[in-house]
Parts: structure tokens; C-alpha cells; sequence
């Protein structure tokens, strides 16, 4: 029913794309992040509850289509639904079911909960296509609650030191879900980058509970930051923007951060370990739930989960993508720095 | 081992000299003499000598954590350590102890050091049995400590500072103490942090004075003819030690290397008792250097053969002399020292072992340079410039010892391959070779680890994975566009490269943007630089 091209997943009988790379007359997206949601195409079709983020993405002149999660819409014959992709913000599976048979592209997912947006679902299918971001058995998150306490202790000692504390995490997602959080932490201000900001009012606007954020770029001359918790993409890094806080401890929220050497190549004093893609157990859990005989494996560690499912008896392939999931060094993020 | 664990993530976590040391400092002033000891030991680079084979214990991880081997592959080659692969693969532990109550030592004498002695089978149920206590920071240490990878970032002398301020007890008195064969157990961390200095074993060295590069114009120093200079050799830094009628030969290394160097031991028959000289083993041959390959040829042997010895003789060339007839020389300017030295050297001239290191003549600042662009054909690898009245001192300090060392070679050469790196650098390809054209072909002849920046290994490394021609495991052939210069320190004929020459400490000076792979130098470049063989 799909096939790879040089522009993306294609679907023939509905003539139209799922997250193609060039501009294509008509794209299904499955979620706003840059390496999925890309501008110039005719039309587009994506999820209600993230119509804010991807507005403010792809720009006003945009024709989008919006569909509510469960409904269903036919073309050609294709029956096409979005699914809970549990990732961020409006992010969907797209459910593709034409004369019988059905298929599923993931796009990015976890299973994990995660309050600033609806939690993934699983879907039966024939065919299920999965992103592979951390399919390596050496990617095991940790208890979201551990990672939120160690963050709040950090903020914390950072605070009765009179330092800022600076987190460091994607412009669209990751920097929501730390805001939703530590929403309630009383420590200190929460202060954020203009790239942050911008998408956490849509956020907001979508009807999702956050800290209150002020942005930095609003406060006057001289303000101290001192306690405060600041939230920025990780494209700041390294920037003169970074000069104005004085005394603060850096930390990067990411999956990444589970390896000592990532910690280390960024000369960061903090990793915390929090992802909004699925880790190994998780990945092979939502595969099976999905009851799917054959799996594509896009970004990530295609051929390693690819020949991981094979040796289990699973019909599997990798298939090369343009997608890149939480690439470490995130080509997406100066986009992101772009919306300062 | 919490305790320790906690020590060790917060070095992890700095990049901060002054922060590692107090990190230490408050470890030491707290941890119990025989936990010290061993944290003492595992801090300087200490490890228990082939404990388990490190393939051994990554099969039982693989069976622990029901991996099959190639996937245990694929996550050692992204994580870049094995250790710390291992750690993330094992499932949760089962029934984690209180960490506390087993401390540092009682790990390593109870636990880690009898492994060396049992069958496979009690290693297995040992090695397995600490997986399912430990967690986080403690088990992958532990695992650093059996595969026998534990380091971290201080040096020795970074623990003798933090030892010093944690025991109020002078640092180069620390450092004297810590070299040698130092044992970690309760006494002797006792005796190590103790008020009494008269003990040092008679084994011991001084602390290494080091050089800094010279910095700025030699002018900026003053009067020439305040200062001495000598050539830099590039051999092995060491201090030979002849006390109570025994000689002691230690590299700079903080290693005890007397049996492979007979010559020396020899050589110090004819020294007083109470003698230490500070100089560089040098392969030495009718008057003059051999090049350091030559060296390398007995380095790592355990027996020399009366061949090598005839081919490759090494003699001391003797820099300064830090303590004669049992005194310490130290404070005593170099001038004076010089000056003793002269005449132990002289009075020791039955043997043929000590080299004096010769005085370049200093009148003016154009001497020094004069010499300095005539070092490589002495093969020594630059100038060095004290100051007469210097004292020698501890560890690397700035001021009255400069190192100026000769301009490197430098060509232009062509990346051909990538692969990842290791610890910080798992993630990005940051290993390349560098090729040179011969006709048509590119003739690989060396890699380089270092020289970009940050921001430049990152551009690199995507663009590595966006024009790899093929791969070979980890290892990326790339398209062959990308031009870097690349500096050496030496060049010698090598029938064991294909490319037929080996250069010495290659690295890379600067990504040549500007250049294009035809623009880069060819193979009669590089072997134009070959010195006239010896």
C-alpha cells in the first residue's frame, strides 16, 4: 500500500505522502517537529490537537487539514485515520486501510504518560511502519518521576547556591513537558527562550497546563537569575546569549543523556534521561501489541531492530529514511533557533 | 563504595581542575584510612593486573542480559565503553545492598582481588553476584575496576594536591611518598598523610619538574645571559637514583624501568651514594642520537638480547642533579647544580653511560634562535631555557623553565576514512586517515585523533555519514575530497606501512576548506622529508 520514494513514503491509490521530505501535492504529517512537518507542500492533513504547533511551523500561507483523532477520512478508497502517537503535542500514527488490508506509520511515539498531550494508542495492523530512534537494549529509561525529582533537586541546590539552573530541550515538546513538570515546584522563576516560548503558548492555547513562564528576552537590564529555572534549545548552547546568567549549572534533558560519553562531549554539569520516543522495551512491546506480521524500521537503529525482529520470526525491514528522530546533534534545532 | 561512587561522579562531572581537587580533598578527609588507600590507588592510575579477560566477562553480560552477541556489539560500538555497555545491557539488580555497608576496600580485597585466583565458574557466580547488587554509578564501576579500564580525569599529581589539602601535609612531600611501588592499605595512607617526612623509601624519586611552551617572544624572558640553554631530546624523561649502594631507574611515568636499561644500572656504579640525576634515556650511538624508533625497538621488551643491546645502546643524557651526597639540591640554583653535575658526570667517565647534556652557547637571543632552527639536524625536537638561577621544582610551573620546541613538518592530505571514537567521542567520527597521492592513487599513511574543535568534529562527522563510499564494521570509506594539514614530529622508512613510512605523532593543524584533494601533497612530498637513513 506504501512505498518508498525519493520524496517519502508514498501511497498510490490515495496519491499522497506521509511525511515526505520535498513538496509534495498532498502530505499526511504526524507530527510538527521540522524533520516530519515539512513546508511547500499543496495540502496537508494532520491532528486537531496539534493544529497550533503546526500553524506556527509551516506558516500562515499553509492549506492544513484537520482531523480529530478516531476519524476517519476516505480517499480514493483509502480509508485514513490519525492515532494517539503519545510523542508530543498533536502527534499521530497515521492508520491506512485500503480493500482489506491495513497499515500503520508510527511516525515518532512513546508509550510512556506524558501530560502535554494524548497518550499513544496501539492499533492492530498487517503492515506497521515504527521509527528505531533508541532501538538499542542499552536505551532503558528510567521512571519519569525519578527524572523529574532529580531535576527539581537539582534546580533546588543550584537555588540555595544562588545559581540559575539552565535545562536544555527541544524548542517543541521536550521543553513542554518540562514545564508541565515542574509545574507546582516552588523554587524559583521559570524563564524561557524566545524559541520556547513562542511554542508554549500554542501549547497553552491548546489547553495544556504549564508553569508560568516569562520570557527571557522580556526582563529588563540587570535582572538576576539567581535561583531561577531557565528552559532553551539546545542550539543555544555555547551562545552569547548564554552571558547574561551569570553564575548557572547547564543541563541537557534528552534520551541521549544515558550514555556517560554524550554527558560528556557537551561539557555539561547535568544529563537527565527523558525521551519522547519509545526505548527498547517499549519499542518491542508497542511492535507486538500491534500484531503487525511485517515491520518497516525508518530512523534510528533501522538495521539493527530490522535484524533484532527477523531472528524473532518477524517479517522486517529496514528502510532508509530522511527522518531523524532525536538526532543527537539535531541539524532540526537550528530551525528551532531560527524562531527566536 | 557509595562514598567512592560519589567522589567519582562528581570528577565525572566537572571540567574544573580546582573542583576535582576539592572533590578529592573532602573524599579524603572524610573516607577511613584503608577506603583512602584504594581510592588513592584507583585515582593515580593503579589497576589489579588481568584480573578476568574482558571477553569472558562481556559473554556473561550477554547471557545476563539475553543479548545475543552481535546486538552486544552494535551497543558496545555506540556507547564506546565496555564497561559502561555492560552496566546499561544488565537487567535492573535484584536485591541491591545497603552500598554502604561493603566499603571501598572491603570491595576490592574481598570481592574484586580474589578473582584473580578462582576457576571460570567461581568468577562467573562472583562477577554475576556483584551485577545483581550494584546499580547506576557503582555497578558500572565496578565494572571498570574488573575489566581493568577504571581512570578518570586527575593525574597523580591532582591527588597529591587534593591529599595535601586534605592532610595539611606539603605536596611535593605527598608526591615523593606516592612514587614508586606504593601499596594501598591502611598504613601505609597513614604514613602517606603522615607529619614525620623522614621516611621516604630509598627508592623514590623527585616529582618531575616540567616545562611549559614557550609563550611569546624569547626577548619577554629578559637577559639571554641569565638563562641556559640545551637542546630538548625525545627520549624517555627518567631520574636515576643510586642510594645505600643500589641504582633505581624511574620514567617520568612514575614507572620503575631499572632492569631494562643495564647500561644505567652499570653506569651507576660509578656514582656516590646519595646521588639522583635527572636526564633523558636516549638511544645513543657514535657520539650522537639514534631516531626514537630505534628507542621504541627495546620499550616493552622484558629480555634484551645481546643484540639489541648492541644496536640500540641508550646512554643518560643528564639534564640536572637533584640530590648529592644525600642532600636534597633542589632549592640550590642551577647554576650550581650544573656545576656539580659537570663534575659527578666527569668523575663517572669510566663509564660511557652518562651523556652531560651539552650547554648551547648563550650570549645574545639570536644564539638561541640560531640553534633552535639547527635542532632537527642533532634530532633533538627543539630548545629548552631555564633560568641559572631557577630552582628545580614541582610538577608544571610557569616561569623559569620553558620548553621551545622546532616547528613540526606539516602536508596537506586527503581523509579517506572515519571511524567513531572512544568514551566522550563514542558517538561521532572523530578517527580518520589520511592519504597522499601517489600517480593517480591515494597512498594511506596516518591517522589522526586530534586537532578539530568541537564544532568542527560535528560538521565533519555529518558530513562523514552523508558521503561514506563504503563501510567496513565502524570504519567509513569517505569520498576522498576533504583536505587537512596535518603536523608530524618525525619521519622514518617503514617496511611495515604500505605507505612505506611512519611519522611520528601525527595530528591535525587546520581543515584545509580552501583546498581541493588535487591541491594536496603527493607521497615525493613526504618522502622528501625522510632523514638520510642511519
Amino acid at each position: 500500500m506504501l512505498r518508498l520514494t525519493d520524496r517519502g513514503l508514498y501511497c498510490e491509490a490515495a496519491d499522497l505522502y506521509i511525511d515526505p521530505w520535498l513538496a509534495v501535492d498532498r502530505a499526511v504529517i504526524t507530527h510538527a517537529h521540522g524533520d516530519h512537518a515539512r513546508w511547500g507542500s499543496g495540502w496537508y492533513l494532520a491532528s486537531r490537537e496539534g493544529a497550533r504547533v503546526l500553524r506556527t511551523r509551516l506558516g500562515d500561507d499553509a492549506s492544513i487539514e484537520l482531523v480529530d483523532y478516531g476519524e476517519t477520512r476516505t480517499i480514493n478508497g483509502v480509508s485514513i485515520t490519525l492515532v494517539p502517537a503519545g510523542h508530543i503535542l498533536g502527534s499521530a500514527q497515521v492508520r491506512l486501510e485500503h480493500r482489506g488490508e491495513v497499515w500503520v506509520v508510527s511516525g515518532d511515539y512513546k508509550t510512556e504518560p506524558d501530560p502535554t498531550c494524548t497518550p499513544f494508542e496501539p492499533v492492530r495492523c498487517d503492515t506497521f511502519i515504527t521509527e528505531s530512534t533508541f532501538g538499542l537494549p542499552i536505551y532503558r529509561w528510567c521512571a519519569q518521576d525519578e527524572t523529574f525529582a532529580d531535576l527539581r533537586a537539582w534546580w533546588r541546590d543550584n537555588a540555595s547556591e544562588g545559581r540559575a539552573s539552565l535545562v536544555y530541550a527541544y524548542a517543541l515538546g521536550k521543553a513542554q513537558r518540562i514545564l508541565a513538570g515542574v509545574a507546582g515546584a516552588d523554587v524559583g522563576p521559570v524563564y524561557t527562550h524566545g524559541a520556547v516560548e513562542r511554542l508554549t503558548a500554542d501549547y497553552r492555547e491548546s489547553g495544556v497546563r504549564l508553569a508560568a513562564t516569562t520570557p527571557v528576552s522580556t526582563l529588563p537590564k540587570g535582572t538576576s537569575f539567581a535561583g531561577s529555572l531557565i528552559v532553551a534549545p539546545p542550539s543555544a548552547a555555547g551562545s552569547p546569549w548564554l552571558r547574561r546568567f551569570g553564575d548557572v549549572s547547564t543541563a541537557f534533558a534528552s534520551g541521549w543523556m544515558q550514555v556517560r560519553g554524550a554527558r560528556r562531549r557537551r561539557a555539561l554539569d547535568r544529563g537527565f534521561v527523558l525521551s519522547d520516543h519509545v526505548d527498547w522495551p517499549a519499542l518491542l512491546g508497542a511492535i507486538e501489541a500491534t500484531g503487525a506480521e511485517n515491520v518497516w524500521v525508518t530512523h534510528g537503529y533501522r538495521d539493527q531492530v530490522a535484524r533484532f525482529l527477523n531472528e524473532r520470526g518477524l517479517n522486517a525491514r529496514a528502510v532508509a529514511s530522511h527522518w531523524e528522530g532525536e538526532n543527537d546533534e539535531q541539524p532540526a534545532v537550528a530551525d528551532e533557533g531560527a524562531l527566536a | 563504595m557509595k562514598q567512592f561512587a560519589r567522589l567519582y561522579s562528581a570528577i565525572d562531572s566537572t571540567t574544573s581542575t580546582n573542583a576535582k581537587v576539592s572533590a578529592m580533598a573532602d573524599y579524603f578527609a572524610s573516607a577511613q584510612p584503608a577506603d583512602a588507600a584504594w581510592a588513592v590507588y584507583f585515582l593515580s592510575g593503579g589497576r589489579p593486573k588481568r584480573l578476568i579477560p574482558v571477553r569472558r566477562i562481556a559473554t556473561w553480560a550477554m547471557e545476563e542480559a539475553r543479548v545475543p552477541e552481535w546486538l552486544f556489539d552494535e551497543c558496545h560500538h555506540a556507547v564506546g565503553d565496555l564497561a559502561e555497555t555492560i552496566a546499561l545491557l544488565l537487567p535492573s539488580s535484584v536485591h541491591a545492598i545497603d552500598a554502604d555497608a561493603l566499603p571501598l576496600h572491603a570491595w576490592v580485597v574481598h570481592r574484586l582481588l580474589p578473582l584473580a585466583t578462582m576457576t571460570e565458574e567461581e568468577q562467573r557466580a562472583a562477577v554475576l553476584a556483584a551485577w545483581r547488587e550494584l546499580a547506576g554509578t557503582e555497578r558500572y564501576l565496578w565494572n571498570k575496576l574488573i575489566t581493568g579500564s577504571f581512570r578518570v580525569g586527575v593525574s597523580e599529581q591532582l591527588v597529591a594536591r587534593a591529599l595535601a589539602k586534605a592532610s595539611g601535609i606539603d605536596e611535593g612531600v605527598i608526591a615523593h611518598r606516592l612514587g614508586g611501588h606504593w601499596t594501598p592499605t591502611a598504613e601505609s595512607y597513614t604514613a602517606l598523610v603522615a607529619a614525620d617526612s623522614r621516611d621516604a623509601d630509598v627508592s623514590r624519586p623527585f616529582p618531575f619538574y616540567l616545562a611549559y611552551a614557550l609563550e611569546g617572544e624569547l626577548e619577554s624572558l629578559g637577559d639571554a645571559r641569565e638563562w641556559q640553554a640545551e637542546w630538548k631530546w625525545d627520549g624517555i624523561r627518567a631520574q636515576l637514583i643510586r642510594r645505600d649502594g643500589r641504582t633505581y631507574v624511574w620514567t617520568r611515568g612514575g614507572e620503575l624501568v631499572t632492569d631494562r636499561y643495564p647500561e644505567l644500572v652499570e653506569a651507576g656504579d660509578h656514582l656516590p651514594d646519595g646521588t639522583v640525576i635527572d636526564g633523558e634515556i636516549m638511544p645513543w650511538k657514535s657520539g650522537g642520537a639514534l631516531p626514537f624508533a630505534q628507542l621504541q625497538r627495546r620499550i616493552g621488551r622484558k629480555t634484551l638480547g645481546p643484540k639489541i643491546l648492541a644496536e640500540v645502546p641508550v646512554v643518560l643524557v643528564a639534564y640536572d642533579l637533584l640530590e648529592l651526597n644525600g642532600r636534597d639540591l633542589r632549592t640550590t640554583p642551577l647554576a650550581e647544580r650544573r656545576a656539580e653535575l659537570a663534575r659527578i658526570v666527569d668523575a663517572a667517565a669510566l663509564s660511557c653511560a652518562f651523556v652531560l647534556s651539552p650547554i648551547v652557547p648563550l650570549e645574545t637571543w639570536d644564539d638561541a634562535r640560531h640553534a633552535h632552527a639547527d635542532a632537527r639536524t642533532r634530532r633533538a625536537e627543539g630548545l629548552m631555557l631555564k633560568r641559572l638561577d631557577s630552582e628545580y621544582g614541582v610538577g608544571r610551573r610557569k616561569g623559569s623553565w620553558w620548553k621551545w620546541k622546532v616547528q613540526p613538518y606539516s602536508v596537506d592530505a586527503v581523509m579517506v576514512y572515519a571511524q567513531p571514537g572512544h568514551g566522550r567521542r563514542a558517538l561521532l567520527h572523530t578517527d580518520y586517515t589520511f592519504a597522499l597521492r601517489e600517480g593517480d592513487a591515494l597512498v594511506p599513511f596516518a591517522k589522526a585523533y586530534s586537532g578539530l574543535t568541537d564544532a568542527e568534529i560535528r560538521t565533519l562527522d555529518a558530513w562523514i555519514r552523508r558521503h561514506t563510499i563504503d563501510r567496513f564494521g565502524p570504519v567509513r570509506q569517505v569520498e576522498p575530497v576533504q583536505v587537512f594539514e596535518l603536523h608530524f614530529e618525525g619521519i622514518q622508512r617503514s617496511p611495515r606501512h604500505k605507505s612505506g613510512v611512519a611519522v611520528r605523532f601525527p595530528r591535525i593543524a587546520r581543515w584545509r576548506t580552501d583546498k581541493t584533494a588535487d591541491e594536496a601533497d603527493t607521497m615525493d612530498t613526504l618522502r622528501g622529508m625522510l632523514e638520510a637513513p642511519v
